[in-house]
């Protein structure tokens, strides 16, 4: 296992993004950070740009207009990096499937750039802070 | 004013509409042509004083519709201004924005999606859809396909 | 140094992990005031309003209480309300009071997380931490009456799914006693703080003119005087028989924006609590069987104010029109007038006073396509709180002090 690899696992660095969410799981999300739940005692820390990050937690369907700024994104993010699809919708679109400016879901979007992209999926409507949590820590020891 | 007042009121463009539907006290509708569109939208935001909520377009069968809420809240009655657009080849009304700003982003969504013209609109860009959608496809319209 | 003709542009976003939605407001400054706003949206655009006429009318609450997580009860809510009207439907009392009280809940949490937002963005982590840790024994309270912590799915046309069973209404009334305590002590500490009527007063003015022609709801319209609330105006629900206040204040500033946003959540403890007391005995839903043609309108006030639905039939179990507006569609564009003439450094507090809900109006975008880019979003951040600092520095005295009820 290489140094980067090591260091994520020890203390994921993680950024938040929205490809067209409700708000829903973003709320859940930034709910980590806060008494209860408190992830920071894990290490992990939540930056302001993609590039300190070693994750990224997206949110969202994938909307036609946030697609292109999603996969910009995961570009500036530097390598190993994992992609957490955070809640129903950047899982596989759920209820908004057939929307006609809809393109995700989020592993789809990824792909077009990076086939080989490693890509986690944390489903509910929205997952509670705790499978969050269950999903990083499950994801980052499979690594 | 309470709403007999209001009623009254609402009779002073009574010449302007083809027609005015109550389905109860607190729900109002006022028909009218595209051309008398902008003179009634001005009464009730001016001359009455109602407060505008949104605009909702739709595409009838054999017409195009623009429908105007408002709300007089002192009686919270819903004032709907229904304006028949009949031109479905160039479907166009006239902007209100210059008189009301809440109405900027709703024509401009509504030309987004139905490929109605708002005339006199300061700032007609693209509102809601993304920057590479095809220009001339109004996914509000019937003859669009209902799945993506 | 090139285009020496355009004036500096900033561009407020893309993705900052405290601000949850994406959006642009690009703004135009000259020296450190900004002269002029525009907004881009898109990139929460889901196209909800055609889904929705794919859906039967009784899956549609299902899609639209997704339309944005903080209103996730009042945009069904809303919706239900127009096809009862359309359909000539009047839901049991019971369902009245259950809907009642989970609107209120979802309003005390919502305005919860909008002060501890407000609190990070000046720079006040501590009521950030605080808000939103009180906030947790509300969303724990949804979750036991509807088995959500979000997105309850509670209403349908006809009534209410889940029911308050009476069982629990003891507990929830202590969780209220609770609750009410923490709340008061913020709001007196808010009130009572030379730092943030400082930092806060005379900034993001919304005069009232403006908010008339912008035609702002909820507290963004009260906050300037405006005393408007659905809930008193067109009664829905049980409010036209609960004893409650709507509250306003005059100045229109940041300030006031936040003075009621936590009177009113005094206000909604003070509702829910009544509801439960007074939750008559019954079923919580009726039967409902075919929604004939027409059209109708319901309208609920959202912790953002007024989400508004329009909803027409044809006679099908499909709406052939389904028109969403949600409160922030027509905050968010008051911004340009409460914005233009303020200080980079206000901002941010001066864009989250109206507390966009941004995904309710289901478009945002962050483009970032100028190349005079000065200013990132966490610069702003950063200058807001530096502000509050050089505050404290000049007025003295300690941060807010938040004990631990």
């Amino acid at each position: 296992m290489n140094w980067k690899v090591w260091s994520l696992k020890k203390s994921p660095w993680v950024f938040h993004v929205n490809a067209g969410a409700c708000n829903n799981c973003d709320i859940e999300v930034v709910d980590l950070l806060t008494p209860k739940f408190d992830v920071e005692r894990f290490g992990i820390k939540l930056v302001g740009s993609p590039r300190h990050a070693d994750a990224l937690l997206v949110t969202g369907v994938g909307t036609r207009q946030a697609a292109k700024r999603l996969q910009e994104v995961y570009r500036q993010t530097p390598k190993p990096c994992v992609v957490f699809a955070i809640g129903a919708c950047a899982c596989g679109t759920g209820i908004f499937s057939n929307g006609y400016h809809v393109v995700g879901p989020v592993d789809k979007i990824i792909k077009e750039v990076d086939p080989n992209a490693i890509i986690a999926y944390v489903p509910g409507c929205p997952p509670k802070p705790e499978a969050m949590i269950s999903g990083v820590v499950k994801a980052l020891s499979a690594l | 004013m309470n709403q007999q007042e209001l009623d009254k009121k609402l009779s002073e463009v009574k010449n302007k509409l083809t027609g005015i539907e109550r389905k109860s006290d607190k729900r109002i509708y006022l028909l009218c042509e595209v051309q008398n569109s902008y003179a009634i939208n001005k009464f009730l935001f001016e001359g009455v004083g109602c407060r505008f909520v949104i605009a909702t377009g739709i595409d009838s069968d054999n017409c195009f519709e623009v429908l105007y809420h408002y709300s007089y809240d002192e009686t919270g009655c819903v004032i709907t201004i229904k304006a028949f657009i009949r031109d479905r080849k160039q479907p166009a009304i006239e902007s209100l924005t210059p008189f009301l700003p809440a109405a900027e982003w709703i024509e401009r969504e509504i030309h987004d999606v139905l490929g109605i013209d708002f005339k006199n609109h300061p700032n007609l860009r693209r509102l809601i859809l993304a920057d590479d959608w095809p220009a001339g496809v109004y996914p509000l319209r019937k003859d669009l396909p209902k799945a993506n | 140094m090139h285009n020496t003709v355009k004036k500096p542009v900033l561009a407020v976003g893309p993705f900052h992990p405290l601000q949850e939605e994406m959006e642009f407001f690009q703004l135009t400054i000259d020296g450190e005031k900004v002269t002029d706003i525009d907004v881009r949206l898109s990139y929460n655009h889901r196209g909800i309003e055609k889904i929705s006429e794919t859906l039967q009318f009784d899956q549609v609450p299902y899609l639209v209480s997704r339309i944005c997580g903080i209103c996730s009860a009042s945009h069904p809510l809303a919706y239900v309300q127009a096809v009862e009207e359309l359909a000539g439907i009047k839901p049991p009392d019971r369902a009245l009071y259950v809907r009642t009280i989970i609107n209120e809940l979802e309003r005390i949490h919502s305005h919860l997380l909008w002060a501890g937002l407000a609190g990070h963005f000046i720079g006040y982590d501590t009521v950030f931490m605080w808000a939103w840790k009180y906030r947790e024994p509300v969303l724990d309270l949804l979750e036991e009456i509807t088995g959500n912590r979000n997105n309850y799915g509670n209403v349908k046309v006809g009534g209410c799914r889940e029911d308050v069973p009476n069982e629990i209404i003891p507990k929830l009334l202590k969780e209220l006693d609770a609750l009410e305590k923490k709340t008061e002590m913020l709001t007196k500490a808010v009130l009572d703080d030379p730092i943030l009527h400082a930092r806060l007063k005379g900034v993001g003015v919304l005069h009232k003119e403006d908010a008339i022609k912008y035609a702002v709801t909820g507290p963004t319209a009260r906050g300037s005087g405006i005393a408007i609330d659905v809930r008193r105006d067109d009664p829905y629900a049980a409010y036209a028989e609960l004893d409650w206040n709507v509250i306003t204040q005059s100045e229109g500033d940041v300030f006031a924006k936040a003075v009621v946003r936590l009177l009113e959540t005094i206000e909604s403890i003070k509702i829910v609590r009544q509801a439960l007391k007074k939750l008559p005995d019954g079923p919580i839903s009726v039967e409902v069987k075919e929604i004939p043609p027409g059209e109708a309108i319901g309208h609920a006030e959202a912790p953002r104010g007024e989400t508004f639905h329009y909803v027409r039939s044809d006679g099908g179990n499909r709406p052939i029109r389904h028109k969403v507006r949600a409160p922030s569609y027509v905050n968010v564009p008051s911004f340009k007038a409460s914005c233009i003439g303020q200080d980079l450094a206000d901002v941010t507090i001066t864009l989250a006073a109206v507390d966009p809900c941004y995904s309710c109006t289901e478009r945002l975008a962050v483009v970032d396509s100028h190349n005079m880019i000065t200013h990132t979003y966490e610069t702003l951040l950063r200058l807001s709180q530096e502000k509050t600092q050089r505050i404290k520095k000049d007025i003295g005295g300690p941060e807010l002090k938040m004990e631990d009820l």
